[in-house]
């Protein structure tokens, strides 16, 4: 009988419970699309990696620098070693593009595919096939080779498989190999051999399970995908206070239902499970609904903005999703779970009135007054601070997400006190409409509270977010400002790692006549620790002040090794601080180095070591450079410099740019990466806004019979939507005021806390004053406006009717 | 030289540059000398030493190491360039399983680890290998699956064909060197466990194995009891039939399997001249698509004339899946 009831009155709310179940929905979907881009990615690029180790249980890695072939015998006679399959990797630009290709040079009989023993065959991936070119042409140095496709390969990521005879010749590494796939005999000890393996690796050569590798595989973009998985808990979060607001004034509305079930026999237990059951309901199908939303979003998503979301992290990955029953429960569960916890509050406090108390007039308050008990906000918003101040775990920022939250939880628990204050403290008006107002607010801070919740939750949310993206934005964009000082910038292609310049081709460069100072770079990367991505390694003319420093110069003493300047992220992961001495593999052998200090570097997430190139030849002998930038002499235009260099040889392989283009197409790149960011925050706020509007309109709705009382007062209509509008945006006003304190306090938490450790750089602090303003004014606007509405709604009906119903 | 320098100036130094291979041909009169015959002969296309046996009067075995030279040769210098390729089959038959345990290993002849020898049987590939000391074969098969460590006492050698030339097409180049090792008295360790048998070793090169009209071949060898030996052979035609089989040699097909796996059939008994063969149990397919890029039909058989077992062997079926390409 209770559960036909439940339903009854269930249909008289049916706004309600549908802004509930959207609530709920929205917060799901895009909890669940994020959780299934992500996992097809990852399981993407962890694919990749076992595909072609096939069964091989460990794995030497050798970076680009590689190692010789001589360690191949060496480690595939050791006891133990079953066989290996010796291997080249690198990534080479494709002439003409912007891209590059991961070029997989393997033993192809020991990988089972010997149409590759015939020289120059490659097999590509179904990603780079899609290019739909019968020859490869690949930028080795300055000049290009041509491979021959002979078919596509089950390979993951843009990639081509050859066979390691022409991998050696073609990108010119003869005698060098970086990549073993190593299997086990049976019955091998494989930490044992991993160990007697890592004993004969030269520097920066690595030994690691296969399993490590997948792992490592994922790294990358970890962080990244964290913080797209905390947004999406967020727009949850948002959805389970909307479920709160909706319940706390549907408690309030049907108290006097509630204490007649009571009176009938319901126990205090069985009001509030009852309660709970239909809150679960109402979770279930936003659960449901958004479990269809997400997968419907995240098929969207990869096939329009790719498995990165257009974050670039995961370069051509073709992945598919894949949903499993087990997933897709949690999700709704994790929606009826939040559903639940949201009217939880209201449903045990409907539950403790007593029905007799519940059954007059005027108790609205209780629920409100329980809440506005300031101690447990504050508790969460000093437990929040604390949070803030602990380094991350496992490399993810998790003390820094808890401490969002509680600042976020704390802040609302504290609105009702904070209004009490702030209203109490409002002078009353000689205007009767904004005594009214002001009266109104005092004297029922609990019903403002839900409305003040949803704003202060709503507008912090976007607020921090907003001082986040423009903070980094605009850091960004200083930061390129100041790397990029010269005139022309050239590059032999695309980050690859076959392409490099001659000293020839350096002198000739140097020697052009329009060119006042030319600086090169060498680029490599240094492996420190495998399960980790490789360091980017920057040898530089004029190395120290390319980048801004961002700790104390450590001046060079006599008797040191050469300076080398880590990026913060070095730092942060690796201790690296100014004035140590460090050892680092540059080219298969180890160097004793000393940091010289640490800078920032917003282009290599993973770190970057600079050092001077003078030291980089002298220790390694290498003289190739990757690119360089080149100042103009006075009256010389930049066009000019830039033909000149394309009419060297081998200069129409460059890759020149002036730093304008540069700096745009980076911006270009930033902006891409946050689109989803935007989007997901638009979402959160959405729902914010909605909870806003109901809990004003149903405030409004209840309070019908006061304006009937006012009519009869003598007040106009005109005067009620006065006071209703200056009630609505008092509030909003009190609101957003708060939101953006909150939401500059949350944004401090993201900036320092949450990005510096999920990408180890820090952001300098550049908040967004005009459009907060303006985000602020469209706030209140939209209070006063809701207000309104819902007051023209309320006062439908005439007076009278209005007064009788107060029974 | 001067051909290559020429291309080099034409502006093609990026280019594949591979030749043709001229493969030695298989001449009648030619003869056997050994040791040295026991070793490789790299510049013929094919080449293989093939060890079959029963242990135990209950299992069989196969232990083959291939030898090929691709038909190009490219002039890349890396130590890596496939001049030589080597690949290892080996395989256990063990009717308490039900079908063959079987792994295979490929790799390129270099950096000592994967080689044949010249001067005497010695074919290695990792940890896998194949040689032989006085009269003494030794073979180390490491599998996932199976442990062999094995040895060959060899008592007798036997030319096959014309005094070692075995002609197996009617074209004058199709012929193979050809000599076997019969009754083989096997000793060693199965997975860790001795045991003995009996086996027979084949070894065999060519250039033109198999004629472009033949699909693949049906061959056996059998030690008989008496210590005689039969070894019988016959190429398929690709229209079905015997393409071309040895004077006086006769095989027919008694009874067909089917396999569930790949659904290809293959006569697993067989009337060979007088003697009846039965396989030691259907199953002994052996799928070696990854390095021979084949599928075939290798198995232990029992030899009768008429009800009395007067030997054992191997009989092998190839060209059943797809015509054999080598």
């Amino acid at each position: 009988m209770f559960r036909v009831l439940a339903l009854l009155s269930r249909r008289r709310g049916r706004g309600r419970a549908a802004l509930s179940v959207a609530g709920i929905a929205l917060g799901v979907a895009l909890g669940y699309a994020v959780f299934l881009v992500n996992r097809a990615a990852v399981e993407d690029l962890a694919a990749s990696v076992r595909l072609l180790a096939g069964e091989a249980s460990l794995q030497v890695r050798g970076g680009r620098a590689g190692f010789s072939e001589t360690l191949y015998p060496q480690i595939a006679r050791l006891p133990g070693v079953a066989w290996v399959n010796p291997g080249l990797e690198l990534d080479a630009g494709i002439a003409g593009t912007e891209r590059t290709l991961r070029i997989i040079g393997l033993d192809a009989l020991r990988l089972g595919k010997p149409e590759l023993l015939v020289p120059d065959k490659v097999l590509l991936s179904p990603a780079a096939a899609s290019l739909g070119q019968k020859r490869l042409r690949l930028v080795v140095g300055t000049r290009i080779v041509e491979l021959q496709v002979e078919g596509i390969s089950e390979l993951k990521g843009f990639a081509a498989l050859t066979d390691i005879s022409t991998a050696q010749w073609r990108l010119e590494r003869l005698g060098e190999l970086n990549r073993l796939d190593v299997h086990l005999a049976r019955g091998a000890d494989r930490e044992r051999v991993a160990e007697s393996i890592r004993a004969l690796l030269p520097p920066g050569v690595q030994v690691a399970s296969t399993e490590a590798l997948e792992q490592a595989s994922g790294y990358p973009s970890r962080a990244y995908r964290v913080n797209l998985n905390v947004l999406a808990m967020v727009a949850l979060f948002t959805g389970g206070f909307l479920v709160f607001s909706a319940q706390a004034l549907e408690a309030a509305r049907r108290r006097g239902e509630h204490a007649l079930l009571r009176v009938l026999g319901l126990t205090a237990r069985g009001l509030s499970r009852l309660m709970l059951l239909e809150t679960a309901v109402l979770g279930l199908a936003g659960g449901v609904l958004g479990v269809a939303l997400g997968y419907a979003l995240a098929l969207a998503a990869v096939r329009y903005a790719g498995a990165d979301l257009g974050a670039g992290q995961f370069r051509g990955l073709a992945p598919q999703l894949s949903v499993s029953a087990l997933s897709m429960l949690l999700y709704v569960v994790a929606g009826v779970l939040v559903a639940v916890a949201g009217a939880l509050l209201p449903a045990l406090d409907a539950a403790r009135t007593p029905p007799a108390r519940a059954l007059k007039a005027g108790d609205d308050q209780r629920l409100f007054q329980r809440v506005s008990r300031a101690w447990p906000g504050i508790a969460f918003i000093l437990a929040g601070v604390v949070l803030a101040q602990f380094g991350p775990v496992a490399g993810l920022p998790l003390f820094g997400y808890a401490s969002i939250a509680c600042l976020l939880v704390g802040s609302i628990a504290v609105m009702p006190r904070v209004s009490q204050v702030v209203f109490a403290a409002v002078p009353l008006s000689s205007r009767p409409w904004m005594a009214l107002a002001i009266s109104q607010l005092r004297g029922a801070p609990g019903q403002a509270a839900v409305s003040l919740a949803s704003i202060v939750a709503g507008f912090s949310l976007m607020t921090a977010m907003a001082i986040m993206v423009a903070s980094f934005r605009d850091s960004v964009d200083r930061w390129l400002h100041r790397v990029l000082p010269a005139d022309v910038y050239f590059r032999t292609t695309y980050a690859g790692d076959t392409g490099y310049l001659d000293p020839a081709m350096e002198a000739k460069i140097r020697a052009l006549p329009q060119a006042a100072r030319v600086q090169f770079l060498r680029s490599g990367r240094i492996a420190l620790d495998p399960a980790r991505p490789p360091l980017s390694l920057l040898a530089r003319d004029y190395a120290e002040g390319t980048f801004p420093l961002m700790s104390e110069r450590y001046a060079r003493q006599p008797g040191d090794p050469p300076l080398v300047w880590v990026s913060e992220a070095v730092a942060d992961l690796y201790g690296f601080e100014p004035g140590k001495r460090v050892e680092l593999p540059l080219e298969g052998k180890r160097f004793s180095l000393v940091v010289g200090g640490v800078f920032r570097d917003y282009a290599r997430q993973h770190g970057a070591v600079l050092m001077e190139r003078a030291d980089y030849v002298a220790l390694t002998g290498d003289r190739r450079v990757n690119d360089g930038a080149i100042w103009a002499r006075p009256g010389v235009a930049p066009a000019e410099i830039m033909a000149a260099l394309r009419a060297l040889p081998g200069g129409a392989e460059l890759e020149i740019a002036p730093p304008a283009e540069i700096r745009d197409d980076s911006l270009a790149l930033f902006d891409r990466s946050f689109a989803v960011t935007y989007g997901m925050e638009a979402i959160a706020v959405l729902v914010g806004l909605f909870g806003l509007s109901s809990s004003l309109g149903a405030i409004v709705l209840a309070r019908r019979r006061e304006f009937g009382m006012l009519r009869h007062l003598g007040l106009t209509r005109a005067q009620i939507r006065t006071m209703l509008a200056a009630e609505g945006g008092l509030l909003a006003l009190l609101g957003a005021a708060a939101g953006l304190a909150v939401g500059a306090a949350i944004s401090l938490v993201l900036v320092y806390v949450v990005n510096r450790q999920s990408f180890n750089w820090s952001i300098e602090l550049h908040p967004p004053y005009a459009l907060l303003l303006s985000l602020m004014v469209l706030l209140v606007a939209l209070a006063v406006v809701t207000a309104i509405v819902s007051g023209r709604e309320a006062m439908g009906m005439g007076p009278v009717r209005a007064v009788r119903e107060d029974w | 030289m001067k051909r290559r320098a020429f291309l080099g100036l034409a502006g093609l130094p990026f280019a594949a540059w591979a030749a043709k291979v001229d493969y030695p041909r298989v001449v009648p009169g030619y003869r056997l000398t050994f040791p040295r015959d026991h070793g490789a002969h790299p510049d013929f296309r094919t080449e293989w030493w093939y060890v079959t046996g029963w242990l135990e009067d209950r299992l069989g075995f196969q232990i083959t190491f291939f030898r090929a030279r691709p038909p190009e040769e490219s002039d890349n210098p890396s130590r890596f360039n496939p001049r030589q390729i080597l690949f290892a089959h080996a395989a256990l038959s063990d009717p308490q399983r039900g079908r063959l345990v079987h792994e295979e290993r490929a790799a390129r002849a270099g950096f000592s680890l994967a080689y044949a020898a010249t001067d005497r049987t010695d074919v290695r590939i990792d940890d896998w290998s194949l040689a032989l000391e006085g009269n003494r074969y030794q073979a180390r098969i490491a599998a996932r699956g199976f442990e062999f460590d094995f040895s060959f006492l060899a008592s007798q050698l036997v030319l096959q064909g014309d005094a070692g030339f075995s002609r197996k097409g009617y074209r004058p180049e199709e012929a193979s060197y050809y000599y076997s090792r019969p009754h083989l008295e096997v000793a060693g360790k199965l997975n860790g466990k001795a045991v003995s048998g009996s086996a027979w070793l084949d070894h065999e090169w060519s250039s033109a194995y198999l004629a472009p009209e033949a699909s693949g071949w049906d061959w056996c060898g059998i030690n008989l009891a008496g210590g005689g030996s039969l070894m019988a052979f016959r190429m398929r035609g690709k229209s079905g039939g015997t393409y071309y089989a040895p004077p006086g040699v006769s095989m027919k097909p008694l009874r067909t399997w089917r396999s569930p796996r790949t659904g290809v059939e293959y006569p697993v008994s067989m009337q060979v001249n007088d003697l009846r063969l039965e396989p030691l149990m259907d199953d002994q397919e052996l799928d070696a698509r990854l390095t021979a890029g084949t599928i075939y039909w290798e198995g232990a058989v029992r030899a009768y004339r008429e009800n009395n077992m007067v030997g054992k062997g191997y009989l092998e079926l190839t060209g059943y899946w797809k015509p054999m390409k080598l």
